[in-house]
């Protein structure tokens, strides 16, 4: 694989905030180099360099856990301060302003809303599909166009407003598309499982890693590294 | 597209993969997160384990299993036999499991679906039913029937020691309305034949739900795994021995699926 093994060491912080498996994500975030910090509490955060929202499950039990543990601001502020944000499955719906999956209100980080997949032939979508790019992006960077990716979900964001489109990093096809990665500047979220899909799915995760390394050394000229 | 997947189900018994017949004879046939490993490097989609002893003093042992597989193999891992609670479906997913599957405990007590389905959503669920044909009379007809489907098969539970009163396809239709996510569906008449799925089972069921089916039981080769998906409509195939013993590999499944316009995913690693 090519390597760009960051130097230093990034600690990524992977919130826990439910029951899902955090063993996968945790260990496939070391075999790319970095260093995973598995937390619960809003204090640990402080000494991460990026963050990994994951997560099953449905919004609202979801948002509960973040209420009570006392993350939800401090997962705003990680993401107004410009840190780098990495949301896997529900950890990306939450990104948005709300799901109709049960009405939750969610983090409302990005604008738009989480809705079940359209035209779906079967629901949930669980499997291997492609995934297709719209535009380059660093956190793609070294995986071919249309590889695949392993999902496991019923209900995908949908991005509004006027930067809606600007978003995008790649869709996927079940019945209707929907938006599969995302991202805005150190901000991403897929909607697929990169801890679960096999080499391209390490890649991913070592781009992502990368770009936070990057931003560790450039300080805040976050810029020069997407260049 | 979504890809059919194609998964080698591992018996596991004691901490070690093992296979015998109808729960007799068992043979180690070696380490599970070994054999895992080197199924998702033959193109495995997915791999389930399936604790056959499903004993309450063997589950700090399968428990530890699921983690040593998690942490080298990155394709999804459900996980079934024996969890009978939302806090034992709790630890086998935060030990490494993404999704649990549900058989004898979920006949029991059919809200247990409906429970695990709450806190960690349908996706996670998997209600597995095992299925072995009955008379056609002691299944009442279904209002909604077409008059086409005649046969009938009945649920067994306890790894096909114990059969239920209880129509396999009404079974389906309440586990999937209880929050079952996807369905994984074992011909008890066929497990272990090797004659084939039981196709009309697959079909039977497949039209009835609106989630995914996985088919289990009866794999010989790779046309049996074409037929599941194009005649009986399931999403996945299930099959053990068949990868065991080496008698076909995955690839050659594929392949076979690929040539008979079915999509899935590439073995990793292979050129295009």
């Amino acid at each position: 694989m090519t390597g760009s093994r960051p130097t230093p060491r990034v600690r990524v912080a992977v919130l826990d905030y439910g029951a899902g498996n955090l063993v996968s994500i945790g260990r496939a975030l070391e075999i790319v180099g970095a260093e995973p910090v598995v937390t619960r509490d809003a204090a640990t955060l402080g000494g991460t360099d990026a963050l990994v929202v994951p997560g099953v499950g449905a919004a609202a039990p979801a948002m509960a856990r973040l209420h009570r543990r006392g993350l939800v601001r401090p997962v705003r502020a990680w993401v107004a301060a410009g840190r780098p944000l990495l949301g896997i499955c529900l950890g990306l719906q939450l990104l948005f302003e709300g799901s109709d999956e049960d009405g939750a209100r969610t983090l409302g980080i990005l604008p738009g809303r989480t809705a079940r997949l359209v035209d779906a032939p079967r629901l949930p979508h669980i499997g291997w599909n492609a995934v297709d790019q719209r535009r380059s992006h660093p956190l793609f960077e070294g995986i071919a166009d249309g590889a695949e990716f392993y999902f496991v979900h019923s209900y995908a964001a949908c991005p509004a407003g006027p930067g809606a489109s600007g978003l995008v990093l790649a869709e996927t096809s079940h019945g209707g598309r929907f938006v599969s990665a995302l991202a805005r500047g150190t901000l991403a979220g897929v909607q697929f499982h990169p801890e679960r899909s096999g080499h391209d799915g390490l890649r991913l995760l070592r781009n992502f890693v990368a770009m936070a390394a990057c931003r560790k050394a450039a300080g805040l000229e976050a810029a020069r590294c997407s260049a | 597209m979504l890809r059919v997947r194609i998964i080698p189900c591992l018996d596991v018994a004691g901490g070690r993969v093992v296979k015998g017949t109808r729960f007799v004879n068992l043979v180690d046939e070696g380490d599970p997160p070994e054999l895992a490993a080197r199924y998702a490097d033959e193109g495995a989609d997915e791999i389930v384990y399936l604790d056959i002893a499903a004993t309450p003093e063997g589950r700090g042992t399968l428990l530890g299993i699921v983690e040593r597989t998690a942490r080298r193999v990155f394709v999804p891992l459900t996980v079934g036999g024996g969890v009978r609670t939302v806090l034992e479906m709790r630890d086998v997913l935060r030990a490494g499991a993404d999704r649990v599957s549900l058989n004898t405990a979920a006949v029991r007590d059919a809200a247990l679906v409906r429970r695990c389905a709450r806190r960690f959503g349908s996706q996670a669920v998997v209600v597995a039913i095992d299925a072995r044909r009955t008379l056609p009379a002691a299944r009442p007809a279904r209002p909604d029937g077409d008059g086409e489907t005649i046969e009938a098969w009945e649920v067994v539970i306890r790894g096909g020691r114990e059969p239920v009163r209880l129509d396999a396809l009404d079974w389906a239709v309440r586990a999937v309305s209880l929050g079952a996510g996807e369905l994984l569906v074992t011909s008890m008449d066929r497990d272990g034949t090797r004659s084939g799925f039981d196709i009309a089972l697959l079909r039977s069921i497949s039209a009835l739900v609106p989630v995914p089916v996985i088919a289990s039981g009866g794999a010989a080769g790779p046309a049996d795994f074409v037929a599941a998906v194009r005649d009986g409509g399931a999403a996945a195939v299930l099959a053990a021995s068949i990868f065991h013993r080496r008698i076909h590999s995955i690839a050659e499944v594929k392949a076979a699926m690929t040539a008979a316009g079915i999509p899935v995913r590439p073995i990793p690693g292979a050129v295009a």
